[in-house]
């Protein structure tokens, strides 16, 4: 009677230990990025703001109508805005706020596609070479060093021009070819001092294996750095989408985005007299490209603990 | 360090290698093949296929290779189709160009970066450092083509203060006064667009250099020993802040060969990145190679030059 009374004690107590340890346990890296975002109030306004024109563009061209945008009206050729044509329109009469929405879907979307492209690739690399270290290491890093080199721009639009078969998919590919160097770089110092922790350590005398240390404890431990590197990746990612396009080897022709909208300063009355073509698009890439490097910024205090403010 | 040399040369060879691998592969990609350039409509087609085995375009691709590579070292890259004249002519007509836009936009990054790093440094968290901190930030996040754009339309086309393309006012004698005068007002506004973009780096670097340095050990000694803050700060802060700054230069060649192709495109100034987009319009692909080719050595040698200094400077990065 009294023996069963004790282990019902001890159990209790176990109990109450544990619930007391689910109420200390430190918050959630969700929590800590969120209370980081809410004291900055820059991030806040900047993460409301991104969402915001997420939202709007990509609803915006659900409703209109693709082809009546790129729509060729030979009467309304540069007009001015105005109440029928919010921000005017182009060489081609076309209606350039139509365009903007659109153009801003598609270098947001291809903004995301390419980052997490990049990430995955950039993240295996890393991950794998730091983990292993030594001779893999010292190769993967080489092939890294190499990338890092080469003349991006250029290999990049050379790869545009002569690619058979151009497509946004195409496009998307050759720019993560040359943009997975960075985060491969940053993962794979974090993971050579992360494989060198207890927990990675115990794990492998356990008896788990490399795949199992790699994916299931040694990357959930990084995440944080892969989302704030990501978050600041996904702003540059939006400028050499636009850079590239306005240069013409971005989107193919008939599809609108930020750069476009700006190639269309290369006839050189429209960049001295129709502001209305352009600068919209170029005020919106340098709010993303801002606003995206807010929060990444606010993200990166909140991945280390002592610079957070919150 | 002789060590170390070694040991990094030993690395850019097969990059170098590599590099013109891969221009080969993209050059054999491209449509067309060297006698694009040299063909004439009147030629039989014998007569072509005869001058393609002359040619080598038969063979088999390690001895093309061989054979392009071997060209490729005495500086022979074959004809510009559009241009009629050999490919390196062409590139030096255009190569000075850009030299200049670069040097003269090197000397603005550091005429810039450094008295601004200095400053925010050394004030930092003051009204001062707070204004270059908010430089620095807005900087980061515009691209280098962006700004050069709106650069380009207040000054050159609203405000009339700029040429707003060339890269020399046309009819003037080369070598006059007026001559150069007028080559550096068009260099003026694309290279301080570079400048502006670019120096960003520099002045975060050296602020957070500076910040880091004060409170070091050396620096409280000097201070304790009486030394001047003129003193401090000249002789034992920055002396120890800007030689790595003077090292990234290598690294920094990368960014202008990137950034020269925007803005030369922008200010239609007549130097490599404006022939290398224009070749690769009209698809004059023996140009786009060599430029191709040439940018990456430069870039190559760049980092190797950068990694070498850095390791004179600071011993703790050289590898293993």
């Amino acid at each position: 009677m009294s023996q069963k009374q004790t282990q019902g004690d001890i159990e209790k107590a176990v109990k109450e230990q544990q619930e007391e340890k689910q109420e200390q346990k430190s918050p959630s890296g969700f929590r800590i990025f969120w209370r980081e975002i809410l004291k900055d109030k820059l991030a806040l306004v900047s993460l409301i703001f991104f969402v915001l024109i997420t939202v709007v563009v990509f609803g915006a061209s659900e409703i209109l109508d693709k082809a009546e945008v790129t729509r060729v009206d030979p009467f309304n050729i540069y007009q001015p805005p105005s109440d029928e044509f919010l921000l005017g329109t182009d060489q081609g009469g076309r209606d350039i706020f139509g365009q903007l929405m659109i153009g801003t879907r598609n270098s947001l979307a291809i903004g995301f596609l390419v980052t997490l492209l990049s990430g995955i690739i950039g993240v295996v690399f890393g991950v794998v070479s730091g983990y292993f270290g030594g001779h893999i290491d010292n190769a993967l890093m080489r092939v890294v060093d190499f990338f890092m080199v080469l003349p991006f721009i250029m290999l990049v639009i050379v790869f545009v021009a002569i690619v058979p078969k151009y497509s946004i998919w195409t496009f998307s590919l050759i720019m993560t070819a040359f943009l997975w160097m960075g985060i491969a770089r940053l993962i794979r110092s974090k993971a050579l001092q992360e494989k060198e922790l207890d927990y990675a350590q115990a794990s492998r005398t356990l008896g788990s294996s490399h795949t199992k240390i790699i994916f299931k404890q040694v990357l959930p431990n990084i995440t944080s750095l892969i989302v704030v590197t990501m978050t600041l990746n996904l702003a540059a990612n939006i400028g050499i989408e636009s850079g590239l396009s306005f240069l013409g080897f971005g989107f193919p022709k008939d599809t609108p985005s930020l750069g476009t909208l700006l190639s269309y300063t290369t006839n050189p009355i429209t960049l001295e007299e129709r502001w209305w073509i352009w600068l919209p698009a170029a005020v919106l890439i340098l709010l993303l490209m801002l606003s995206v490097r807010n929060v990444g910024e606010a993200l990166k205090r909140a991945a280390d603990a002592r610079q957070r403010r919150a | 360090m002789w060590k170390f040399t070694v040991r990094r040369l030993l690395i850019t060879t097969p990059q170098i290698i590599l590099l013109s691998a891969i221009v080969f592969i993209l050059a054999k990609m491209m449509p067309g093949d060297a006698l694009t350039g040299l063909i004439d409509p009147t030629l039989s087609q014998e007569r072509i296929a005869e001058m393609r085995e002359k040619l080598g375009l038969n063979n088999p691709w390690y001895i093309q290779y061989r054979d392009w590579l071997a060209g490729v070292v005495q500086g022979d890259f074959g004809q510009s189709f559009k241009y009629q004249m050999p490919v390196t002519e062409l590139i030096w007509q255009r190569v000075i160009n850009t030299f200049w836009l670069s040097l003269v936009s090197t000397i603005m990054i550091y005429a810039i970066g450094l008295p601004l790093g200095i400053v925010s440094g050394r004030y930092n968290d003051r009204l001062i450092d707070q204004l270059i901190t908010g430089y620095t930030y807005l900087g980061f996040a515009t691209p280098v083509f962006i700004f050069g754009l709106v650069a380009l339309w207040i000054f050159g086309f609203m405000l009339g203060w700029f040429p707003t393309g060339g890269s020399v006012e046309p009819g003037l004698e080369p070598g006059t006064f007026e001559y150069i005068l007028s080559k550096l007002h068009h260099l003026l506004l694309p290279s301080l667009s570079i400048a502006l973009i670019g120096t960003v780096g520099t002045v975060q670097y050296l602020r957070s250099e500076i910040i880091d340095t004060k409170q070091r050990d050396f620096i409280i000694t000097a201070r304790a020993k009486g030394a001047p803050e003129r003193r401090v700060y000249n002789r034992h802060i920055f002396r120890n802040s800007i030689l790595p700054i003077a090292a990234f230069f290598g690294y920094e060649i990368i960014n202008l060969i990137n950034g020269s192709i925007f803005i030369e495109q922008i200010f239609s100034y007549p130097g490599m990145g404006n022939l290398f987009i224009e070749s690769i319009m009209l698809r004059d692909y023996s140009v786009v190679t060599a430029l191709v080719l040439l940018s990456g050595i430069l870039a190559i040698l760049g980092a190797l030059l950068s990694d070498i200094i850095l390791s004179v400077v600071d011993p703790r990065i050289r590898i293993k």
